[in-house]
Protein backbone atom coordinates (compact mmCIF):
# COMPACT_ATOMS: atom_id res chain seq x y z
CA UNK A 1 0.00 0.00 0.00
CA UNK A 2 2.61 2.50 0.95
CA UNK A 3 4.67 1.73 -1.90
CA UNK A 4 2.12 2.50 -4.19
CA UNK A 5 3.05 6.45 -3.34
CA UNK A 6 6.47 7.65 -4.38
CA UNK A 7 7.40 10.86 -1.92
CA UNK A 8 10.15 12.79 -3.88
CA UNK A 9 13.32 10.91 -1.99
CA UNK A 10 11.88 7.52 -3.61
CA UNK A 11 10.88 8.42 -6.71
CA UNK A 12 14.96 9.91 -7.18
CA UNK A 13 16.14 6.61 -5.40
CA UNK A 14 14.00 4.39 -8.01
CA UNK A 15 13.59 6.62 -11.25
CA UNK A 16 15.43 7.64 -13.94
CA UNK A 17 15.02 10.73 -15.87
CA UNK A 18 13.48 10.36 -18.92
CA UNK A 19 12.78 13.93 -20.66
CA UNK A 20 12.03 17.57 -19.31
CA UNK A 21 9.28 19.79 -20.64
CA UNK A 22 9.17 23.70 -20.16
CA UNK A 23 6.37 25.86 -19.91
CA UNK A 24 7.45 28.77 -21.22
CA UNK A 25 5.86 32.21 -20.65
CA UNK A 26 3.11 34.00 -21.70
CA UNK A 27 3.56 37.29 -23.01
CA UNK A 28 0.15 37.96 -23.92
CA UNK A 29 -0.49 40.63 -21.00
CA UNK A 30 2.66 42.30 -21.03
CA UNK A 31 5.73 41.72 -18.86
CA UNK A 32 4.54 40.30 -15.83
CA UNK A 33 5.48 36.90 -15.04
CA UNK A 34 2.68 34.34 -16.05
CA UNK A 35 3.14 31.42 -17.58
CA UNK A 36 0.99 29.60 -20.86
CA UNK A 37 -0.91 27.23 -19.35
CA UNK A 38 -1.50 25.19 -22.45
CA UNK A 39 -1.52 21.40 -21.99
CA UNK A 40 2.26 19.89 -23.25
CA UNK A 41 1.35 16.49 -25.39
CA UNK A 42 4.47 15.06 -23.57
CA UNK A 43 2.25 15.34 -20.16
CA UNK A 44 -0.98 13.99 -21.55
CA UNK A 45 -0.34 9.57 -20.48
CA UNK A 46 1.32 11.42 -16.98
CA UNK A 47 -1.12 13.92 -15.12
CA UNK A 48 -4.62 15.13 -15.66
CA UNK A 49 -5.03 18.10 -17.89
CA UNK A 50 -7.00 19.91 -15.31
CA UNK A 51 -4.64 19.21 -12.31
CA UNK A 52 -2.21 20.56 -14.61
CA UNK A 53 -3.96 23.49 -15.46
CA UNK A 54 -4.85 24.44 -12.14
CA UNK A 55 -1.41 23.90 -11.08
CA UNK A 56 0.23 26.78 -13.17
CA UNK A 57 -3.23 29.32 -13.43
CA UNK A 58 -2.21 29.40 -9.08
CA UNK A 59 1.68 29.51 -9.98
CA UNK A 60 0.23 32.49 -12.61
CA UNK A 61 -2.06 34.15 -9.65
CA UNK A 62 0.92 34.10 -7.18
CA UNK A 63 3.42 35.96 -9.51
CA UNK A 64 0.45 38.46 -10.12
CA UNK A 65 -0.04 39.28 -6.20
CA UNK A 66 3.63 39.69 -6.32
CA UNK A 67 3.46 42.19 -9.32
CA UNK A 68 0.35 43.80 -8.56
CA UNK A 69 0.79 47.41 -8.84
CA UNK A 70 -1.30 49.26 -5.98
CA UNK A 71 -1.70 51.30 -2.53
CA UNK A 72 0.87 48.73 -0.42
CA UNK A 73 3.24 48.52 -3.67
CA UNK A 74 3.52 52.37 -3.67
CA UNK A 75 4.05 52.65 -0.22
CA UNK A 76 6.67 50.25 0.14
CA UNK A 77 8.34 52.33 -2.93
CA UNK A 78 8.35 55.42 -0.91
CA UNK A 79 9.07 54.29 2.14
CA UNK A 80 12.06 52.49 1.09
CA UNK A 81 13.46 55.69 -0.85
CA UNK A 82 12.56 58.09 2.36
CA UNK A 83 15.26 55.74 4.12
CA UNK A 84 17.58 55.63 1.00
CA UNK A 85 16.90 52.11 0.02
CA UNK A 86 18.54 50.70 3.66
CA UNK A 87 15.47 49.35 4.73
CA UNK A 88 15.93 47.23 2.62
CA UNK A 89 18.91 45.70 4.34
CA UNK A 90 16.69 44.63 7.09
CA UNK A 91 13.00 44.47 5.40
CA UNK A 92 11.95 41.39 3.01
CA UNK A 93 10.37 43.08 0.07
CA UNK A 94 6.84 42.04 -1.02
CA UNK A 95 7.85 40.47 -3.81
CA UNK A 96 10.27 37.73 -1.88
CA UNK A 97 7.38 37.06 0.68
CA UNK A 98 5.25 36.02 -2.03
CA UNK A 99 7.87 33.74 -3.80
CA UNK A 100 8.39 32.23 -0.21
CA UNK A 101 4.83 31.30 -0.65
CA UNK A 102 5.68 30.21 -4.64
CA UNK A 103 8.71 27.84 -3.09
CA UNK A 104 6.42 25.99 -0.44
CA UNK A 105 3.35 25.80 -2.64
CA UNK A 106 5.29 23.95 -5.18
CA UNK A 107 7.10 21.86 -2.62
CA UNK A 108 3.63 21.03 -1.89
CA UNK A 109 2.28 20.31 -5.03
CA UNK A 110 5.05 18.08 -6.06
CA UNK A 111 4.74 15.81 -2.68
CA UNK A 112 0.89 15.35 -3.45
CA UNK A 113 0.31 15.39 -6.85
CA UNK A 114 3.76 15.34 -9.27
CA UNK A 115 5.77 12.70 -7.63
CA UNK A 116 3.06 10.04 -7.54
CA UNK A 117 2.80 10.35 -11.20
CA UNK A 118 6.59 10.60 -11.57
CA UNK A 119 6.50 14.19 -12.29
CA UNK A 120 8.92 16.86 -10.70
CA UNK A 121 8.31 20.56 -10.88
CA UNK A 122 11.18 22.75 -10.55
CA UNK A 123 10.63 26.35 -9.26
CA UNK A 124 11.02 28.93 -11.94
CA UNK A 125 13.52 31.29 -9.91
CA UNK A 126 15.68 28.05 -10.21
CA UNK A 127 15.54 28.90 -14.09
CA UNK A 128 15.62 32.53 -14.33
CA UNK A 129 11.60 32.87 -14.24
CA UNK A 130 11.64 31.87 -17.96
CA UNK A 131 10.01 28.73 -17.68
CA UNK A 132 8.30 25.96 -15.33
CA UNK A 133 10.68 22.86 -16.04
CA UNK A 134 8.70 19.76 -15.45
CA UNK A 135 10.81 16.33 -14.85
CA UNK A 136 9.30 13.00 -15.92
CA UNK A 137 11.05 9.95 -14.80
CA UNK A 138 10.35 6.14 -15.51
CA UNK A 139 10.72 3.98 -13.23
CA UNK A 140 14.16 2.07 -13.03
CA UNK A 141 12.84 -1.37 -12.04
CA UNK A 142 9.82 -1.33 -13.99
CA UNK A 143 9.70 -4.49 -15.75
CA UNK A 144 6.72 -5.11 -16.69
CA UNK A 145 4.77 -2.26 -16.29
CA UNK A 146 5.33 0.63 -18.86
CA UNK A 147 6.32 4.31 -18.18
CA UNK A 148 3.05 5.59 -17.63
CA UNK A 149 1.87 2.68 -15.56
CA UNK A 150 1.87 5.50 -12.05
CA UNK A 151 -0.47 8.16 -13.84
CA UNK A 152 -3.64 6.76 -13.19
CA UNK A 153 -6.58 9.23 -12.03
CA UNK A 154 -6.39 7.64 -8.96
CA UNK A 155 -2.88 7.33 -8.14
CA UNK A 156 -3.09 3.74 -7.64
CA UNK A 157 0.24 1.32 -7.57
CA UNK A 158 2.56 0.87 -10.77
CA UNK A 159 3.06 -2.90 -10.36
CA UNK A 160 6.53 -2.53 -11.14
CA UNK A 161 7.74 0.02 -8.56
CA UNK A 162 6.33 -2.25 -5.55
CA UNK A 163 8.63 -5.70 -6.22
CA UNK A 164 11.86 -4.80 -4.46
CA UNK B 1 51.94 10.91 -5.68
CA UNK B 2 52.07 14.17 -4.54
CA UNK B 3 50.00 14.89 -1.42
CA UNK B 4 47.16 17.01 -1.93
CA UNK B 5 46.57 19.71 0.76
CA UNK B 6 42.33 19.35 0.77
CA UNK B 7 41.19 22.74 1.77
CA UNK B 8 37.07 22.63 2.10
CA UNK B 9 36.07 25.47 0.19
CA UNK B 10 32.77 26.04 -0.71
CA UNK B 11 31.94 27.42 -4.53
CA UNK B 12 29.58 30.33 -4.90
CA UNK B 13 27.69 30.12 -7.87
CA UNK B 14 28.84 33.74 -8.90
CA UNK B 15 32.30 32.16 -9.52
CA UNK B 16 30.94 30.39 -12.57
CA UNK B 17 28.64 32.77 -13.81
CA UNK B 18 29.19 33.40 -17.90
CA UNK B 19 29.13 37.05 -18.60
CA UNK B 20 31.73 39.63 -18.37
CA UNK B 21 30.74 40.61 -14.92
CA UNK B 22 32.99 41.16 -11.93
CA UNK B 23 31.76 40.30 -8.59
CA UNK B 24 33.51 41.70 -4.36
CA UNK B 25 32.51 40.52 -1.44
CA UNK B 26 31.25 37.01 -2.18
CA UNK B 27 28.73 37.60 -4.84
CA UNK B 28 27.12 40.61 -2.64
CA UNK B 29 28.49 43.03 -5.13
CA UNK B 30 28.24 42.82 -9.22
CA UNK B 31 29.55 45.53 -11.42
CA UNK B 32 30.84 45.76 -15.35
CA UNK B 33 34.32 44.77 -15.60
CA UNK B 34 35.58 48.56 -16.58
CA UNK B 35 35.22 50.33 -13.33
CA UNK B 36 37.70 53.43 -13.99
CA UNK B 37 34.61 55.53 -15.34
CA UNK B 38 32.80 54.70 -11.86
CA UNK B 39 35.93 55.39 -10.19
CA UNK B 40 36.73 58.96 -11.30
CA UNK B 41 32.43 59.58 -10.76
CA UNK B 42 33.04 59.16 -6.84
CA UNK B 43 36.45 61.12 -6.97
CA UNK B 44 34.42 63.86 -8.42
CA UNK B 45 31.45 63.38 -6.63
CA UNK B 46 33.47 62.74 -2.88
CA UNK B 47 36.11 65.60 -3.87
CA UNK B 48 33.76 67.94 -4.68
CA UNK B 49 31.92 67.43 -1.29
CA UNK B 50 34.91 66.99 0.38
CA UNK B 51 35.76 70.51 -0.26
CA UNK B 52 32.80 72.03 -0.07
CA UNK B 53 32.07 71.05 3.61
CA UNK B 54 35.62 71.85 4.32
CA UNK B 55 35.81 75.47 3.52
CA UNK B 56 32.51 77.05 2.20
CA UNK B 57 29.94 75.51 4.72
CA UNK B 58 32.58 76.55 7.84
CA UNK B 59 31.63 80.10 6.56
CA UNK B 60 28.02 79.63 5.28
CA UNK B 61 26.90 77.82 8.57
CA UNK B 62 28.60 80.44 11.11
CA UNK B 63 26.94 83.40 8.67
CA UNK B 64 23.97 82.54 7.36
CA UNK B 65 22.28 79.10 8.93
CA UNK B 66 23.93 75.94 10.18
CA UNK B 67 20.76 73.88 7.67
CA UNK B 68 22.76 74.45 5.20
CA UNK B 69 25.57 71.58 5.73
CA UNK B 70 22.80 69.45 6.88
CA UNK B 71 20.74 69.91 3.56
CA UNK B 72 23.99 69.55 1.98
CA UNK B 73 25.09 66.06 3.59
CA UNK B 74 21.75 64.69 3.62
CA UNK B 75 21.81 65.38 -0.81
CA UNK B 76 25.01 64.13 -0.99
CA UNK B 77 24.44 60.94 1.08
CA UNK B 78 21.30 60.26 -1.14
CA UNK B 79 23.38 60.71 -4.21
CA UNK B 80 26.37 58.55 -2.77
CA UNK B 81 23.58 55.60 -1.44
CA UNK B 82 21.74 56.05 -4.51
CA UNK B 83 24.88 55.87 -6.63
CA UNK B 84 26.72 52.67 -4.81
CA UNK B 85 22.87 50.89 -4.88
CA UNK B 86 22.80 51.37 -9.03
CA UNK B 87 26.64 50.36 -9.53
CA UNK B 88 26.18 47.23 -6.83
CA UNK B 89 23.02 45.59 -7.80
CA UNK B 90 22.26 43.24 -10.50
CA UNK B 91 20.25 45.26 -13.38
CA UNK B 92 18.08 42.60 -13.68
CA UNK B 93 20.10 39.88 -15.61
CA UNK B 94 18.30 36.97 -17.33
CA UNK B 95 20.21 33.62 -16.97
CA UNK B 96 21.56 31.69 -20.15
CA UNK B 97 19.55 28.43 -20.70
CA UNK B 98 20.56 25.58 -19.20
CA UNK B 99 21.90 22.60 -21.83
CA UNK B 100 18.08 20.94 -21.47
CA UNK B 101 16.41 23.94 -22.07
CA UNK B 102 18.31 25.84 -24.98
CA UNK B 103 17.72 22.02 -26.76
CA UNK B 104 14.42 22.08 -25.88
CA UNK B 105 13.78 25.90 -27.73
CA UNK B 106 16.10 24.36 -30.97
CA UNK B 107 13.76 21.64 -31.19
CA UNK B 108 11.14 23.88 -31.04
CA UNK B 109 12.50 26.17 -33.92
CA UNK B 110 13.54 23.82 -36.29
CA UNK B 111 9.78 22.21 -36.19
CA UNK B 112 8.86 25.44 -36.97
CA UNK B 113 11.50 26.64 -39.53
CA UNK B 114 12.60 23.49 -40.64
CA UNK B 115 16.67 22.24 -40.46
CA UNK B 116 19.35 24.74 -41.42
CA UNK B 117 22.08 23.23 -43.17
CA UNK B 118 25.56 22.92 -41.35
CA UNK B 119 27.48 25.52 -41.60
CA UNK B 120 24.98 28.32 -42.83
CA UNK B 121 24.54 31.12 -41.02
CA UNK B 122 20.71 30.34 -39.08
CA UNK B 123 17.72 33.20 -39.71
CA UNK B 124 17.21 35.14 -36.98
CA UNK B 125 14.49 33.85 -34.90
CA UNK B 126 11.64 35.78 -33.93
CA UNK B 127 8.35 34.46 -32.39
CA UNK B 128 5.06 36.88 -32.85
CA UNK B 129 3.29 37.98 -29.29
CA UNK B 130 0.26 39.93 -29.03
CA UNK B 131 0.22 42.24 -25.94
CA UNK B 132 -2.55 44.58 -25.44
CA UNK B 133 -3.81 44.21 -29.45
CA UNK B 134 -0.80 44.75 -30.80
CA UNK B 135 1.82 42.67 -31.84
CA UNK B 136 5.49 42.51 -30.31
CA UNK B 137 8.08 40.42 -31.63
CA UNK B 138 10.58 38.06 -29.23
CA UNK B 139 13.78 38.22 -30.62
CA UNK B 140 16.00 34.85 -29.82
CA UNK B 141 18.69 35.26 -28.22
CA UNK B 142 22.12 33.21 -29.80
CA UNK B 143 24.31 34.20 -26.82
CA UNK B 144 22.21 33.34 -24.11
CA UNK B 145 19.81 30.61 -25.93
CA UNK B 146 16.47 31.90 -24.97
CA UNK B 147 13.70 34.18 -26.42
CA UNK B 148 14.05 37.67 -25.06
CA UNK B 149 11.02 38.99 -23.13
CA UNK B 150 9.40 41.86 -24.17
CA UNK B 151 12.16 45.14 -22.88
CA UNK B 152 14.88 42.77 -22.53
CA UNK B 153 18.12 43.37 -24.84
CA UNK B 154 21.48 41.74 -24.42
CA UNK B 155 24.02 44.36 -23.11
CA UNK B 156 27.71 43.12 -25.48
CA UNK B 157 29.96 45.02 -22.96
CA UNK B 158 28.54 42.81 -20.04
CA UNK B 159 27.52 40.06 -22.42
CA UNK B 160 24.13 39.51 -20.51
CA UNK B 161 20.68 39.56 -21.63
CA UNK B 162 19.10 42.82 -19.39
CA UNK B 163 15.21 42.74 -18.45
CA UNK B 164 14.01 46.36 -19.16
CA UNK B 165 17.46 47.12 -20.97
CA UNK B 166 17.58 50.99 -20.30
CA UNK B 167 21.51 51.54 -21.12
CA UNK B 168 24.85 50.19 -20.28
CA UNK B 169 26.04 53.46 -17.75
CA UNK B 170 30.25 54.02 -17.52
CA UNK B 171 29.48 56.16 -15.10
CA UNK B 172 27.96 53.85 -12.67
CA UNK B 173 29.80 50.83 -13.92
CA UNK B 174 27.32 48.68 -14.79
CA UNK B 175 23.90 48.32 -16.80
CA UNK B 176 20.60 50.03 -16.03
CA UNK B 177 17.89 47.50 -16.34
CA UNK B 178 14.43 47.06 -14.81
CA UNK B 179 16.19 46.31 -10.91
CA UNK B 180 18.33 49.19 -10.56
CA UNK B 181 16.67 51.78 -13.19
CA UNK B 182 15.01 53.58 -10.24
CA UNK B 183 18.50 53.88 -8.25
CA UNK B 184 19.67 55.34 -11.53
CA UNK B 185 17.36 57.76 -11.65
CA UNK B 186 17.08 58.69 -7.70
CA UNK B 187 20.80 58.98 -8.11
CA UNK B 188 21.24 61.53 -11.68
CA UNK B 189 17.98 63.19 -9.57
CA UNK B 190 19.96 64.37 -6.48
CA UNK B 191 22.60 64.73 -7.74
CA UNK B 192 21.65 67.26 -9.76
CA UNK B 193 19.51 68.68 -6.76
CA UNK B 194 23.42 68.38 -4.91
CA UNK B 195 25.21 70.08 -8.23
CA UNK B 196 22.55 73.08 -8.34
CA UNK B 197 23.06 73.34 -4.01
CA UNK B 198 26.70 73.16 -3.89
CA UNK B 199 27.23 76.05 -6.91
CA UNK B 200 24.41 77.84 -6.03
CA UNK B 201 26.13 78.29 -2.55
CA UNK B 202 29.77 78.42 -3.81
CA UNK B 203 28.43 81.46 -5.38
CA UNK B 204 26.26 82.90 -2.13
CA UNK B 205 29.62 82.41 -0.22
CA UNK B 206 32.00 84.26 -2.78
CA UNK B 207 29.63 87.17 -2.70
CA UNK B 208 29.67 87.76 0.62
CA UNK B 209 32.80 86.81 1.26
CA UNK B 210 34.04 89.44 -1.78
CA UNK B 211 32.01 91.99 0.52
CA UNK B 212 34.09 91.51 3.13
CA UNK B 213 37.74 90.86 1.92
CA UNK B 214 37.59 91.57 -2.08
CA UNK B 215 37.00 88.96 -4.97
CA UNK B 216 40.72 88.37 -5.74
CA UNK B 217 41.38 87.58 -1.93
CA UNK B 218 38.44 85.16 -1.61
CA UNK B 219 39.76 83.05 -4.17
CA UNK B 220 42.86 82.78 -2.77
CA UNK B 221 41.85 82.23 0.35
CA UNK B 222 40.20 78.92 -0.69
CA UNK B 223 41.18 78.29 -4.33
CA UNK B 224 38.86 74.93 -4.02
CA UNK B 225 35.96 77.09 -4.56
CA UNK B 226 37.23 78.50 -8.04
CA UNK B 227 37.57 73.63 -8.86
CA UNK B 228 34.39 73.47 -7.15
CA UNK B 229 32.33 76.04 -9.09
CA UNK B 230 33.95 74.80 -12.86
CA UNK B 231 33.23 71.04 -11.94
CA UNK B 232 29.72 71.63 -10.95
CA UNK B 233 29.05 74.15 -14.07
CA UNK B 234 30.10 71.42 -16.62
CA UNK B 235 27.93 68.88 -14.28
CA UNK B 236 24.96 70.91 -14.37
CA UNK B 237 24.65 71.12 -18.00
CA UNK B 238 24.85 68.21 -18.46
CA UNK B 239 23.22 65.42 -15.60
CA UNK B 240 20.62 68.48 -14.97
CA UNK B 241 20.38 67.74 -19.02
CA UNK B 242 19.79 64.22 -18.41
CA UNK B 243 17.71 64.00 -15.23
CA UNK B 244 15.10 66.34 -17.66
CA UNK B 245 15.16 63.00 -20.31
CA UNK B 246 14.89 60.46 -18.26
CA UNK B 247 12.05 62.53 -16.41
CA UNK B 248 10.48 62.10 -20.12
CA UNK B 249 11.44 58.92 -20.02
CA UNK B 250 9.78 57.81 -16.84
CA UNK B 251 6.02 59.92 -17.98
CA UNK B 252 6.33 57.78 -20.59
CA UNK B 253 7.07 54.20 -19.24
CA UNK B 254 10.14 53.87 -22.41
CA UNK B 255 13.65 53.25 -22.00
CA UNK B 256 16.35 55.02 -23.43
CA UNK B 257 17.10 51.58 -25.83
CA UNK B 258 13.46 51.95 -27.18
CA UNK B 259 13.97 55.61 -27.73
CA UNK B 260 17.31 55.27 -29.52
CA UNK B 261 15.86 52.47 -31.51
CA UNK B 262 12.33 54.60 -32.36
CA UNK B 263 10.34 51.16 -30.87
CA UNK B 264 7.25 53.07 -29.97
CA UNK B 265 7.56 55.97 -32.59
CA UNK B 266 6.92 56.60 -36.38
CA UNK B 267 3.75 56.34 -38.11
CA UNK B 268 4.69 53.02 -39.10
CA UNK B 269 5.28 51.95 -35.46
CA UNK B 270 3.12 50.56 -32.90
CA UNK B 271 2.21 52.92 -29.68
CA UNK B 272 4.02 51.51 -26.81
CA UNK B 273 1.96 49.18 -25.13
CA UNK B 274 3.44 49.11 -21.64
CA UNK B 275 2.41 52.93 -20.75
CA UNK B 276 -0.39 53.44 -18.79
CA UNK B 277 -1.71 56.70 -20.88
CA UNK B 278 -1.07 58.57 -17.89
CA UNK B 279 1.64 60.13 -16.86
CA UNK B 280 1.40 59.80 -12.60
CA UNK B 281 0.61 55.82 -13.29
CA UNK B 282 3.95 55.66 -14.91
CA UNK B 283 6.20 57.03 -12.65
CA UNK B 284 4.54 55.33 -10.27
CA UNK B 285 4.82 52.41 -11.82
CA UNK B 286 8.59 53.05 -12.66
CA UNK B 287 9.96 54.71 -9.97
CA UNK B 288 7.26 52.87 -7.06
CA UNK B 289 6.71 49.60 -8.17
CA UNK B 290 7.13 46.26 -6.82
CA UNK B 291 10.86 45.39 -7.34
CA UNK B 292 11.45 41.94 -8.18
CA UNK B 293 15.01 40.15 -6.66
CA UNK B 294 17.28 38.84 -8.31
CA UNK B 295 17.07 35.68 -10.14
CA UNK B 296 20.84 35.18 -10.16
CA UNK B 297 21.54 33.55 -7.11
CA UNK B 298 24.82 34.87 -6.65
CA UNK B 299 25.90 33.64 -3.49
CA UNK B 300 24.09 30.26 -3.71
CA UNK B 301 26.24 27.36 -3.10
CA UNK B 302 27.14 25.14 -6.20
CA UNK B 303 26.91 21.24 -5.27
CA UNK B 304 30.40 19.68 -4.43
CA UNK B 305 30.67 17.16 -7.61
CA UNK B 306 29.88 20.45 -9.91
CA UNK B 307 32.46 22.44 -8.85
CA UNK B 308 35.69 20.73 -9.99
CA UNK B 309 39.01 20.78 -8.79
CA UNK B 310 40.06 23.63 -10.95
CA UNK B 311 40.12 26.71 -8.19
CA UNK B 312 37.29 28.93 -9.43
CA UNK B 313 38.73 32.50 -10.86
CA UNK B 314 36.45 35.35 -9.71
CA UNK B 315 36.26 37.61 -12.67
CA UNK B 316 36.60 35.24 -15.69
CA UNK B 317 33.42 33.44 -17.00
CA UNK B 318 34.41 30.18 -16.42
CA UNK B 319 33.56 26.97 -18.07
CA UNK B 320 32.10 24.41 -16.03
CA UNK B 321 28.88 23.88 -15.69
CA UNK B 322 26.76 26.97 -16.92
CA UNK B 323 26.25 26.68 -20.86
CA UNK B 324 27.96 29.19 -23.37
CA UNK B 325 28.28 30.31 -26.17
CA UNK B 326 31.51 29.45 -28.20
CA UNK B 327 33.18 33.12 -28.48
CA UNK B 328 30.64 35.34 -30.28
CA UNK B 329 32.60 37.95 -31.91
CA UNK B 330 29.68 38.61 -33.92
CA UNK B 331 28.13 40.13 -30.88
CA UNK B 332 30.96 42.06 -30.38
CA UNK B 333 31.39 43.46 -33.31
CA UNK B 334 29.47 47.06 -32.84
CA UNK B 335 31.69 49.32 -32.25
CA UNK B 336 29.13 51.90 -31.77
CA UNK B 337 29.12 50.95 -27.59
CA UNK B 338 25.35 52.65 -26.14
CA UNK B 339 28.97 54.19 -23.35
CA UNK B 340 27.43 58.04 -24.50
CA UNK B 341 23.59 57.50 -24.22
CA UNK B 342 24.20 58.62 -20.82
CA UNK B 343 25.31 61.79 -21.32
CA UNK B 344 28.68 61.94 -19.43
CA UNK B 345 29.50 64.73 -17.05
CA UNK B 346 31.65 67.84 -18.30
CA UNK B 347 30.62 67.53 -21.22
CA UNK B 348 28.41 69.35 -23.25
CA UNK B 349 24.77 67.03 -23.91
CA UNK B 350 24.39 67.82 -27.31
CA UNK B 351 25.71 65.02 -28.59
CA UNK B 352 23.59 62.85 -30.14
CA UNK B 353 23.25 59.10 -28.12
CA UNK B 354 25.25 56.41 -30.44
CA UNK B 355 23.16 53.52 -31.71
CA UNK B 356 22.31 50.80 -29.33
CA UNK B 357 24.78 47.76 -29.15
CA UNK B 358 21.16 46.12 -30.21
CA UNK B 359 22.75 46.92 -33.87
CA UNK B 360 24.32 44.18 -34.66
CA UNK B 361 22.34 41.64 -32.62
CA UNK B 362 18.99 42.95 -33.90
CA UNK B 363 19.39 42.44 -37.42
CA UNK B 364 20.36 39.11 -37.32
Amino acid sequence: MATEVHNLQELRRSASLATKVFIQRDYSDGTICQFQTKFPPELDSRIERQLFEETVKTLNSFYAEAEKIGGSSYLEGCLACATAYFIFLCMETHYEKVLKKISRYIQEQNEKVFAPRGLLLTDPVERGMRVIEISIYEDRCSSGSSSSGSSSGSGSSSGGAGGR
Amino acid sequence: MSVMVVRKKVTRKWEKLPGRNTFCCDGRVMMARQKGIFYLTLFLILGTCTLFFAFECRYLAVQLSPAIPVFAAMLFLFSMATLLRTSFSDPGVIPRALPDEAAFIEMEIEATNGAVPQGQRPPPRIKNFQINNQIVKLKYCYTCKIFRPPRASHCSICDNCVERFDHHCPWVGNCVGKRNYRYFYLFILSLSLLTIYVFAFNIVYVALKSLKIGFLETLKETPGTVLEVLICFFTLWSVVGLTGFHTFLVALNQTTNEDIKGSWTGKNRVQNPYSHGNIVKNCCEVLCGPLPPSVLDRRGILPLEESGSRPPSTQEASTSLLPQSPAPTDHLSSDEMPEDTSTPEEMPPSEPPEPSQEATEAEK
